[in-house]
C-alpha cells in the first residue's frame, strides 16, 4: 500500500510538471490577449512530433532543442500574422480562429506521419532504472523527465518575477497601453511570450513522446485537460496553474490506481440493483475506469461554485 | 387625408395571390427546393447527401440559436443531438417490441423532447455564465457526457452502440419507410417545419431579447429582463431542436452510438455555422449544405479532405468572418443597383489566377501526403489527370511557380476589383 502510495505520488508530480510546462504558456497568453489558445495543445503535439524526426536524424538531445525553438518560431508567426489581424474581429473570431488552427495542425501531422503512433524511443543513455522503491523500479527517463520541469518551472519563476523583461512582460499583461507609453515595443513582447509559451509546449512534448504516445489525437486527448487546469487554477494565474496542474496530476493518477467500486463499498450491506440498469452500471463502475472523467467534473464544479478558479482574482 | 386613404385603399384591393406569394413566397421557394431535388438526381449517393444536409441544416439552425442569435459559444452542442438520437432509437424499439402504435413520423418530435429535457438540465448549470466560462462549461458538459455514455452500457449501448428498425413501425397510408426516398421526405417535411418554427423564434419577443443579451446584457437587464434566464430559455428552445436533428438523425442511420457525441460532431456543427454565417438567420442553412456537400464530395477526391476543409474555416476567419452569408449580402446593395456586372467582370479577372494559386497548394499538399503517408504506393501520381512522379524536382517546381505566379497576378487584381466596387458604389449615389 505505501508503495503504491509513493509511486503515485511520483507519477502524480511528474505528470502534473508536465501539465504545468503546457498550462504555463496556456495562462500566460490567456493573460495577453484574453484568449484561450485552443491549438497550444497542438503546440505540444507539434514539439513531440518534430522531436521524434529530428531524434531520428541528429538524436535525441539535439531535438530536445531544435524542436522547441523551431515550435516557438511557428508560434510567433502564428501570433504576428494569424492572431494579430484577427484581433479586431472580437474575441469569437480570435477564439474559432484558434479552433481552426488545432484541426488543421492535427489534420498535416496525420497527412505526414499518418494516424498511427511513431516510434518515438526513450535514449538509450537513460533506459535504465533510476531507483527502486520496494519492488517498483522507476525509469531515470521519468526523473529527467521530472527535474526538466522543475528547472523550468525555476528558471520561469526567476524570470517572471526577478527581472527587467518579466517586470515588463507582467506590466504590459494589464497594462499594455501604459507600458507602450513607456517606451516599450508591446507587439513585440506579445509575440514573444506566444512564441516562448508555444516553445514550452513543445519542450513537454518532446519530453513526453517517448513516455507516452507519440500519436496524432495526442493534442485532442491532452487539450481539454489542459483547460481543466487554467480555470480550475485560475485564468491568468500562473500559480493558480501551478497548483493545479499538481492536484490534477495527482487525481488522476491516483483514480486511476484505485480498482474500487459502489458494490465494493457497499458489500458488506449485501444490497445490489439489478444489473443492467443504470444503477446497475454506476453500482458497478470502478474509480478507475471514471478516472477521465473526474477533471471535467471538477471543472463543472468550479466553475459553478468558484467561477474566478481555486486561485485566479478575474471572472473568466 | 384623401391621397393617404387612396394609398391604403390601393393596398387593400391588391389581388389576394400577390400577397400570399409575398409573405409566404420565400417558404414556398424553400418548399420547392426540397421537392424538386430528388426527382432530378435518384442516385442513392445523392439521396443520402441530401438527406445528411436536411439533418445538418436542423442541427446548425438550432446551434445558431446560441451562437449567432444569443451570442452564446458552446463547445458542446453535440450532447443535445446525440441525447435526442438515443431517445428516438430507445422509443422506436421499445414501440415495436410493446407493439405501441406509434408512426416513424413523430419520432422526431421525441428526440427533441429528449434534447429538451437535458438542455433544462444542463443549460439550468450552465446558463448561469456567460462568454469563455460558459464555452468551458459546455466542453466540459460535452466530455462528461462522451465518456458516461461508455459507462452506462444499459442506456448508450456501450461501444457499438443501439442499433433498431424504422420499418417496423406502425404504418401509416401504407408508408414503410424502407426506401431512401421516403425517408428523404420524412427529413425534408421536419426540416421545412423546424426551419419555419425557428424563423418565427427569431421574431418573438423572447428572440429579441436574446439579441438584446448577445448584445449587450447589462443594458438588457436595467430594461428589467433576467439575461441569465433569458440565456437559459434559448438554450432550451436550442437543445430541443438539437435533439430533433439527433431524432432524424437516427431513423436516417438506424443507429445510435457514442460518435454522436464526439467532439468532431460538436465541431463540424461550429464550422458549418460559422462558415455559413452565423450574422443571417440563412447562413447555417448555406453553411450546413456546403460542409455537408464538401464531406461527401471532398471525401470522394482526397483522402486528406478534412485538410482542406480546416484550411477553407480558418480562412474564413481570417478575411470573412461574416462568413457566406455575410458575403453575399454585403453585394446585395450593388444587386439592388444594377452595378452587380461591373463587380462580377472584376471578380472574373481575379478568379483564374486565384484558382491557379490554389492548384499550386493543393499540388504541395498531395504531393508531401504522397510522399510520407502513402510513401508505400511509389511516388507515381496524378493530378487532375496529369501522370507525374511526386519526388523529381520539376513537379516541386511546377507546384512553386503555380502557387508564386498565382499570387502575384491574383494581387495584381485586387486594386482592380477595389476600382469596381468604388465604380459601383458611386453609381450607387448617382441613382439615389
Amino acid at each position: 500500500m505505501l508503495e503504491l502510495v509513493i509511486i503515485s505520488i511520483l507519477n502524480g508530480v511528474q505528470f502534473g510538471m508536465l501539465l504545468f510546462l503546457m498550462a504555463s504558456g496556456l495562462t500566460l497568453i490567456f493573460s495577453m490577449m484574453g484568449v484561450l489558445n485552443f491549438a497550444h495543445a497542438s503546440f505540444y503535439m507539434l514539439g513531440a512530433f518534430f522531436g521524434f524526426q529530428i531524434a531520428r536524424w541528429l538524436g535525441f538531445w539535439p531535438a530536445l532543442l531544435i524542436a522547441p525553438a523551431l515550435v516557438g518560431i511557428i508560434g510567433a508567426l502564428v501570433e504576428r500574422y494569424g492572431l494579430r489581424n484577427v484581433h479586431r474581429q472580437g474575441h469569437v473570431p480570435e477564439l474559432l480562429f484558434t479552433f481552426g488552427l488545432a484541426y488543421v495542425i492535427e489534420e498535416v501531422v496525420q497527412m505526414i506521419w499518418g494516424k498511427a503512433p511513431v516510434d518515438f524511443r526513450v535514449p538509450a543513455l537513460l533506459d535504465f532504472p533510476a531507483f527502486t522503491i520496494f519492488t517498483t523500479n522507476y525509469p531515470a527517463y521519468k526523473l529527467l523527465m521530472l527535474l526538466t520541469s522543475a528547472g523550468i518551472f525555476l528558471v520561469l519563476f526567476i524570470v517572471l518575477t526577478r527581472t527587467r523583461i518579466g517586470l515588463v512582460i507582467q506590466a504590459a499583461l494589464s497594462h499594455p497601453h501604459m507600458v507602450a507609453h513607456l517606451g516599450h515595443n508591446v507587439p513585440l513582447v506579445f509575440m514573444s511570450v506566444f512564441g516562448v509559451g508555444s516553445a514550452l509546449a513543445a519542450i513537454a512534448g518532446v519530453i513526453a513522446g517517448p513516455a507516452l504516445v507519440t500519436q496524432s489525437n495526442m493534442a485532442g486527448l491532452l487539450g481539454p485537460i489542459l483547460f481543466v487546469v487554467v480555470v480550475v487554477g485560475g485564468l491568468g494565474s500562473l500559480a493558480g496553474a501551478f497548483a493545479a496542474s499538481l492536484l490534477i496530476g495527482l487525481v488522476q493518477t491516483f483514480a486511476v490506481s484505485v480498482n474500487t467500486s459502489l458494490a465494493d463499498v457497499f458489500a458488506f450491506a449485501h444490497v445490489t440493483p439489478s444489473p443492467g440498469s443504470i444503477l446497475g452500471d454506476l453500482w458497478t463502475v470502478t474509480l478507475a475506469q471514471i478516472a477521465p472523467i473526474l477533471p471535467y467534473l471538477l471543472l463543472v464544479m468550479v466553475l459553478i461554485l468558484k467561477p474566478t478558479g481555486l486561485w485566479g482574482t478575474r471572472e473568466t | 387625408m384623401i391621397e393617404a386613404l387612396t394609398v391604403r385603399a390601393g393596398l387593400a384591393v391588391r389581388p389576394a395571390v400577390p400577397v400570399v406569394i409575398a409573405h409566404y413566397g420565400t417558404w414556398i421557394a424553400v418548399a420547392v427546393m426540397f421537392v424538386v431535388p430528388p426527382l432530378v438526381f435518384r442516385s442513392g449517393t445523392a439521396l443520402t447527401m441530401m438527406s445528411l444536409m436536411g439533418i445538418s441544416i436542423v442541427f446548425a439552425l438550432s446551434y445558431n440559436m446560441l451562437l449567432g442569435q444569443t451570442g452564446m459559444l458552446s463547445f458542446g452542442h453535440a450532447v443535445y443531438f446525440g441525447l435526442g438520437a438515443y431517445f428516438a432509437v430507445h422509443c422506436m424499439n421499445a414501440a415495436i417490441t410493446s407493439g405501441l402504435p406509434v408512426p416513424l413520423p413523430i419520432i422526431p418530435l421525441v428526440g427533441g423532447l429528449g434534447g429538451l429535457a437535458f438542455a433544462i438540465l444542463f443549460g439550468w448549470v450552465s446558463t448561469k455564465r456567460s462568454g469563455t466560462a460558459f464555452a468551458m462549461i459546455s466542453l466540459g458538459l460535452a466530455e462528461l457526457v462522451g465518456s458516461s455514455a461508455l459507462i452506462l452500457r444499459s442506456f448508450f449501448g456501450g461501444e457499438e452502440g443501439v442499433t433498431t428498425d424504422r420499418t417496423r413501425l406502425l404504418r401509416l397510408f401504407d408508408i414503410s419507410f424502407g426506401p431512401q426516398i421516403e425517408v428523404y421526405y420524412l427529413i425534408a417535411a421536419w426540416c421545412l417545419v423546424c426551419m419555419v418554427l425557428m424563423y418565427k423564434f427569431t421574431r418573438t419577443p423572447l428572440g429579441r431579447m436574446c439579441n438584446a443579451v448577445r448584445d449587450n446584457s447589462e443594458r438588457a437587464q436595467f430594461v428589467g429582463y433576467n439575461p441569465q434566464f433569458v440565456r437559459f430559455l434559448a438554450f432550451c428552445v436550442s437543445g430541443f431542436f438539437a435533439g430533433v436533428a439527433g431524432g432524424l438523425a437516427a431513423i436516417h442511420f438506424e443507429i445510435a452510438n457514442s460518435a454522436y457525441f464526439s467532439a468532431t460532431q460538436s465541431g463540424n456543427v461550429l464550422l458549418a455555422t460559422f462558415i455559413g454565417g452565423s450574422g443571417y438567420f440563412f447562413g447555417p442553412v448555406i453553411g450546413a449544405a456546403v460542409v455537408s456537400y464538401l464531406q461527401v464530395m471532398l471525401s470522394d477526391v482526397t483522402e486528406i479532405w478534412q485538410l482542406y476543409f480546416g484550411l477553407l474555416f480558418i480562412t474564413m476567419v481570417m478575411f470573412a468572418p461574416q462568413g457566406i452569408a455575410g458575403l453575399l449580402m454585403m453585394h446585395r446593395p450593388l444587386w439592388r443597383r444594377r452595378a452587380l456586372l461591373k463587380v462580377a467582370a472584376a471578380y472574373a479577372l481575379a478568379l483564374p489566377p486565384a484558382l491557379v494559386m490554389l492548384a499550386g497548394i493543393a499540388l504541395v499538399i498531395e504531393m508531401t501526403y504522397r510522399l510520407s503517408v502513402k510513401a508505400a504506393e511509389g511516388p507515381h501520381m496524378t493530378f487532375f489527370s496529369v501522370p507525374f512522379a511526386a519526388d523529381q524536382p520539376p513537379a516541386w517546381l511546377t507546384a512553386g511557380l503555380l502557387i508564386v505566379g498565382g499570387f502575384i497576378l491574383f494581387r495584381l487584381t485586387w486594386p482592380i476589383i477595389a476600382a469596381a466596387w468604388v465604380n459601383a458604389e458611386s453609381r450607387k449615389e448617382l441613382a439615389q
